[in-house]
């Protein structure tokens, strides 16, 4: 039964409004850095990022032709610039109005006359044309200055990226980092998931004592702060000679993320039907051979759903990195390690944090949209029963 | 060498270990040990099949024992050593728990802590519940729901510089970029504020950002649950006469109480361990310390290793319930 039906209008326009409010606060964080990394630091400065999406007024400063060269004499002592200030530019400005002083860049509609003093006059059109005139002393040096408040459409540029990704000279460079969040992350996923389908196999069909007592060790362990491991582990691997570097942190992922993949495994493995596997044992099949011929092509989506979890998390993650990997040299940070330290170094440049920012949170996201029905069993798999 | 190639090579070896070391161990068992053949045929058969259950276990109780279960002790007996010099640890009893009751710094982390395990898994299961009502008949449902979803797969270092975004402070005389600081002065504030300067306040600037991510989470599973409510509850309501608040607090809600327990309780645990945005956006200043980053500070920055433990083992502490609360319940359903 539908509980919309038979309703007013003006409860589902009420509902549909409240939805669209509730989905535009959710976009609103995250278009904001996607659209400041599209922009140049001028204009992330001048303006808030929502104003950038559409035509905006904006302050100008131009300067009229060099009168030293330029300048014509129309009668004894007048001499005359006269120029467009379109030229310089390849879309045509629609002026509104100008000034020659910054304090004060609104002073003329345009088309109207600047007294500029003793007889020097600047006449700004709205097609960009100007004439500036005057005697031969105020006709000389450089071009005067011209603040012109005109209506800008949306520019966006990739120069960020260009910049970011692939300029070598680039001491912010995240190339590197990059390539080394996915040195980080791909063992750190495949690994766990072999080892933990072994386990869950055997938790699921097999029949042993203390069975039922490691499937709560399991449940338990979920949910142990990794911080307690931080210190006994790093001992450890000191103690070992693995050190800090990526063996160590992707044995860590790898320990850390078993307790979800066994229990999500498990869960899922539970659920298949008894008789496949049955028929299997009487046909004289091996339990390895039920394994990795019935069981694992029949977990394909629970695999999927963990290896998603997986892939999501040691990507995002920052303390492990930290405590595991990133030594002194910093040959092997990551980049949210990078970027934590641009918010300290670079706080207010926006143009390289949202960048920065947006080039880490973009794998994530495509992953994200393109699995998210694993994402989801997965979820609902590891939390409702 | 090159870590790319080093990481390939882990592949291999990590995978190629994995595979050969359970076709190999069920092999040898099989084949070796005891073969199902000759003269004790039936009891090799009954003995390999209690092994084999252990060779499929192995390497993951391995790794949990090894990087979960041992240093919850490890920890714990940290918790009461002093590190000394030239690296020599004496027992101290409970004095790195009474320094850390002592300390201010300390007690903030506790009370903020406690402040961020009140706010944040209500208002996520909160908005989960509200926006998984919504759309639940909605034709354009599913899209709504992938974005507020979306935030799920966003780092919350990457939130944190989303989130720094909103909360940008300029100086008066130029344009606000900051979008909170633009509504502020366009609905009548008088200066921009420094949002995550403000004592207290800014806490709950740090939270919304765990809020915005974990909404997603509680509306997927609420959602679900909402969808396995049995129709003849809700139509006999109907008929009832039961106006659709009704419906949604008496006949919905108390059906899918057991599902915001366990949205509520496992959003509880990753707001305990929550570091990343505090380290990221203020790093514990202006009051707005929580256990984890305090935890990272002691140990890393201080190199208090025994005070680091001592906290770590209070995040442990505050989750325990919930630990127990989960084994009593999986206990329960294996009978």
């Amino acid at each position: 039964m539908d509980s919309l039906a038979g309703k007013k209008p003006a409860v589902v326009w009420a509902l549909n409004i409240s939805v669209l409010a509730l989905v535009l606060l959710w976009l609103f964080p995250t278009m904001g850095l996607f659209v400041s990394s599209f922009r140049t630091s001028e204009q992330i400065t001048s303006s808030g990022w929502w104003a950038s999406l559409f035509p905006a007024e904006q302050t100008l400063q131009l300067r009229a032709l060099d009168p030293d060269d330029f300048r014509i004499e129309t009668s004894a002592g007048v001499f005359v610039v006269e120029g467009n200030i379109n030229e310089r530019d390849a879309d045509p400005l629609e002026i509104t109005t100008w000034g020659t002083s910054s304090r004060d860049p609104a002073a003329f509609v345009a088309g109207e006359t600047s007294d500029l003093g003793d007889g020097e006059t600047m006449t700004l059109s709205p097609d960009g044309t100007y004439i500036w005139q005057g005697n031969d002393d105020q006709m000389s040096g450089r071009g005067q200055r011209l603040f012109v408040v005109a209506t800008v459409p949306p520019e966006f540029t990739t120069d960020n990226y260009k910049n970011i990704l692939f300029s070598p000279t680039n001491s912010e460079n995240m190339a590197k980092a990059f390539f080394n969040t996915l040195t980080v992350v791909i063992p750190s996923t495949i690994i766990p998931i072999l080892i933990a389908a072994f386990a869950a196999y055997a938790l699921a069909w097999m029949d042993f004592p203390g069975r039922a007592l490691l499937v709560a060790a399991v449940v338990g362990l979920l949910v142990v702060p990794l911080q307690l491991a931080l210190i006994p582990l790093l001992q450890l691997h000191n103690a070992i000679g693995i050190g800090k570097g990526y063996l160590g942190v992707w044995m860590a992922h790898t320990g850390f993320g078993l307790p979800l993949a066994i229990y999500l495994l498990r869960n899922y493995m539970v659920g298949l039907p008894r008789d496949i596997i049955e028929n299997a044992r009487v046909d004289g099949a091996t339990e390895f051979q039920i394994f990795t011929k019935i069981i694992l092509p029949l977990s394909f989506p629970a695999l999927a759903s963990f290896a998603i979890f997986q892939f999501l998390w040691t990507w995002n993650d920052l303390l492990v990195a930290l405590v595991f990997l990133i030594d002194s040299s910093g040959n092997t940070t990551v980049m949210t390690k990078q970027i934590v330290e641009l918010l300290g170094t670079r706080g207010g440049d926006w143009e390289v944090l949202a960048t920065s920012a947006f080039i880490s949170i973009a794998v994530p996201l495509a992953v994200f949209f393109m699995m998210q029905r694993y994402l989801v069993r997965g979820l609902l798999a590891g939390s409702v029963k | 060498m090159h870590p790319a190639l080093l990481g390939v090579i882990t592949i291999v070896i990590g995978v190629s270990g994995c595979v050969g070391y359970f076709y190999g161990a069920n092999l040898l068992l099989d084949k070796v040990i005891f073969p199902a053949r000759g003269p004790n045929m039936g009891r090799n058969i009954n003995r390999r099949e209690m092994i084999r259950p252990w060779i499929f276990l192995f390497p993951a109780m391995l790794g949990l024992g090894l990087y979960l279960a041992y240093p919850v002790f490890a920890t714990l007996r940290l918790s009461f050593l002093e590190r000394g010099a030239g690296d020599v640890y004496t027992f101290v009893g409970f004095k790195n728990y009474v320094q850390m009751f002592a300390e201010d710094k300390f007690m903030e982390a506790l009370r903020n802590n406690i402040l961020w395990l009140v706010v944040v898994p209500a208002a996520s299961t909160a908005f989960g519940l509200l926006t998984a009502q919504l759309t639940d008949r909605l034709r354009w449902g599913n899209f709504a729901k992938s974005v507020v979803f979306m935030p799920m797969a966003i780092s919350f270092v990457g939130a944190a510089v989303i989130f720094k975004l909103i909360y940008e402070a300029r100086p008066e005389d130029v344009a606000q970029i900051g979008v909170l600081n633009h509504l502020y002065l366009t609905f009548g504030g008088d200066a921009p504020q420094q949002w995550l300067t403000i004592p207290f306040w800014n806490n709950f600037f740090l939270m919304a950002v765990l809020i915005w991510i974990q909404t997603g989470f509680a509306m997927v599973i609420l959602s679900a649950a909402l969808r396995g409510i049995p129709e003849e509850t809700i139509e006999a309501a109907v008929i009832d006469g039961a106006n659709p608040f009704q419906i949604f607090f008496r006949i919905k809600v108390p059906q899918i109480m057991s599902t915001i327990v366990v949205v509520w309780t496992t959003i509880t645990i990753a707001t305990l361990k929550v570091f990343d945005i505090v380290f990221a956006m203020t790093n514990g200043q202006w009051e707005t310390q929580v256990l984890a980053n305090y935890m990272y500070t002691k140990m890393f920055v201080a190199r208090d290793w025994g005070m680091g433990s001592a906290s770590a083992m209070i995040i442990m502490l505050l989750v325990m319930p919930i630990l127990v609360w989960n084994v009593y319940n999986a206990r329960k359903e294996m009978r």
